[in-house]
């Protein structure tokens, strides 16, 4: 039975990688470009849902706040930082997003209330259990594995259904073609910009009530990073996949291995990913046209 | 042919890649309900000509003007909404998309729905295979439905004007024959005006109404395709005829390698 607690653990901090992850290849997939800030959109998300509770909002309603806040400061993003350098050679663009991060770090320690401390978001459902069968979860747990299930739904169904969303996959196919058809390529990009940024301010929020909010949180990009590689890079289902594989060994290896091979366990599993499949588990065969 | 409506006309552009300058002083004109062609060789200039026109190039020098109206250096995506459809060299279809999707993305600026509706059962009539294989992924289709998937992608968008660029490209001659058979009744039971460009001389003149002969990015000939065809210079380099005569001799060595 303990195998199992530490394994749902494990997914649930596997799919905040993952929905981090997810960010990381919204943006690779449309605009061929490594967003390195991921993890700083997820803690100003995790932030604004903090200052959202702080202000009396229920948590319920701080987690759409959040979603559409970074989802301005997304768009804003791509549009004021991303757009002028586009045609840059792509190190310099991911020398960018890196220096986004530092900036954000920098910002969020000079604001009031936010700073340098560690925060705790008070979530309803903080320190209840759910037991099942001898099984105990907590509750945040479940919360993160619902709304993930929820989040990747909708937005499978948006990208499989809606005009706008099969453009997405258009465009990412082959950009030249989607323009001969009249597709708005740009704007298209600037929109995943901001749904990459929702996103990670979900995974902020919903990462809260687990840790705490931080300055610094936005490190845990580094495990997402290996999440998406794992996955393959190109590929949505991959990220949350890779994510949770790396959750779930993380936190078995937390328990079962001797101290340290916690935190090298993500790359360690990136690794023997590279070595047997060199695209990763859902890596696409067919090449993309620019 | 009735009276002479241009529908398209270009003067004196001039595009580059760079440093590069792939087409200079290129004029021409195409009328309402024809079908223009430029002929060339690998290289001519003729893609650069199409680019420029759908918005993906913007030209250093010149003038297009579609329906009254200039549209040089515009969005790709405002030339479009226009009523300018290009189907590129290469087919370049999305290659995950479904068959059916891939048609919907040509369509993409349009939002009378039925309309839309209306045009993908044309399409399925103008080539069946299409709609055998709607659910498909089109990357996984043969190079011959790949064109015809591209042609119809472009016809999804309402065109008033089509461009096409080479469509026989890798095409066996009977695929290619047959496919040029439906752009013809495009052209006739729709009253799409295209503009064709192509290697293939031969077909492309068969086909169209008027065309402009290209070498190194300049347009050095310009006729009916009739009177084209039945020109010693063309019919030596780009229909493949070697002329018998005194003159014959000179040129064979000028002659340039056609597929
Ligand atoms: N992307 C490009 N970059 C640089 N030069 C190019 C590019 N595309 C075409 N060219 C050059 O422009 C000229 C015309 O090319 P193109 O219009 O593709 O000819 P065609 O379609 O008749 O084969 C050629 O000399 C070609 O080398
Ligand atoms: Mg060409």
């Amino acid at each position: 039975m303990q195998v199992l607690q530490v394994v749902i653990s494990g997914i649930s901090q596997g799919l905040i990688y993952g929905l981090i992850a997810l960010g990381f290849v919204l943006i690779y997939k449309a605009t061929e470009t490594v967003n390195f800030a991921q993890g700083e959109l997820m803690m100003l998300g995790a932030f604004l849902g903090l200052t959202a509770v702080t202000f009396g909002m229920p948590f319920w309603a701080a987690l759409p706040l959040a979603f559409a806040g970074m989802w301005v400061i997304g768009i804003l993003l791509e549009r004021v930082v991303l757009r002028p350098i586009l045609g840059q050679p792509a190190f310099t663009v991911v020398m960018v997003t890196i220096g986004v991060g530092f900036v954000a770090r920098g910002v969020v320690t000079m604001i009031p209330g936010w700073g340098t401390d560690t925060h705790a978001l008070a979530a309803p459902f903080k320190g209840e259990l759910v037991r099942a069968g001898g099984l105990v979860v907590g509750m945040e747990h479940i919360v993160v594995i619902a709304a993930t299930i929820a989040l990747s739904t909708a937005l499978y169904l948006f990208f499989r259904f809606t005009r706008v969303g099969v453009a997405m996959q258009a465009a990412s196919q082959n950009q030249l073609a989607a323009y001969y058809m009249g597709i708005p390529v740009r704007r298209l990009n600037s929109l995943i910009w901001g749904i990459s940024a929702g996103v990670a301010a979900l995974a902020g929020v919903l990462l809260a009530p687990i840790t705490f909010v931080h300055v610094n949180m936005g490190f845990i990009g580094l495990k997402a990073f290996p999440a998406a590689v794992i996955g393959g890079f190109g590929s949505l289902p991959g990220a949350l996949v890779g994510g949770v594989i790396i959750g779930v060994v993380e936190s078995l290896s937390g328990v079962y291995l001797p101290e340290g091979f916690k935190d090298i366990a993500a790359y360690i599993l990136v690794l023997v990913v590279l070595v047997v499949k060199p695209t990763g588990i859902f890596g696409e065969t067919a090449s993309k046209k620019v | 042919m009735t009276v002479e409506e241009p529908i398209l006309r270009l003067q004196n552009v001039e595009s580059s890649y760079g440093p590069v300058k792939a087409i200079r002083g290129v004029s021409l004109t195409v009328n309402k309900g024809t079908i223009a062609t430029v002929l060339g060789a690998n290289g001519a200039g003729k893609t650069t000509i199409l680019k420029t026109i759908s918005g993906i190039i913007d030209p250093d020098k010149g003038t297009i003007t579609f329906r009254g109206e200039q549209i040089q250096k515009r969005d790709p995506a405002w030339i479009v909404r226009r009523g300018i459809c290009h189907c590129p060299e290469g087919r370049e279809v999305f290659p995950l998309l479904s068959v059916r999707d891939n048609l919907m993305m040509g369509a993409y600026t349009r939002a009378d729905r039925d309309a839309v509706a209306r045009d993908l059962e044309m399409v399925y009539g103008y080539f069946p295979v299409l709609r055998d294989r709607a659910g498909e992924e089109a990357g996984k289709l043969s190079g011959g439905q790949q064109q015809m998937l591209s042609i119809s992608r472009a016809l999804m968008g309402d065109p008033d004007l089509m461009l096409l660029d080479e469509p026989s490209l890798g095409l066996s001659p009977k695929l290619t024959r047959e496919i040029f058979d439906i752009v013809v009744r495009i052209n006739r039971e729709r009253g799409k005006t295209i503009l064709l460009v192509e290697q293939n001389a031969n077909l492309a003149l068969s086909v169209a109404d008027h065309g402009y002969v290209l070498e190194v990015g300049r347009i050095v000939m310009d006729d009916t395709c009739e009177r084209l065809r039945a020109n010693p210079d063309v019919q030596e380099f780009y229909l493949g005829m070697k002329e018998k005569g005194v003159r014959g001799e000179r040129r064979w060595k000028k002659r340039k390698t056609w597929r």
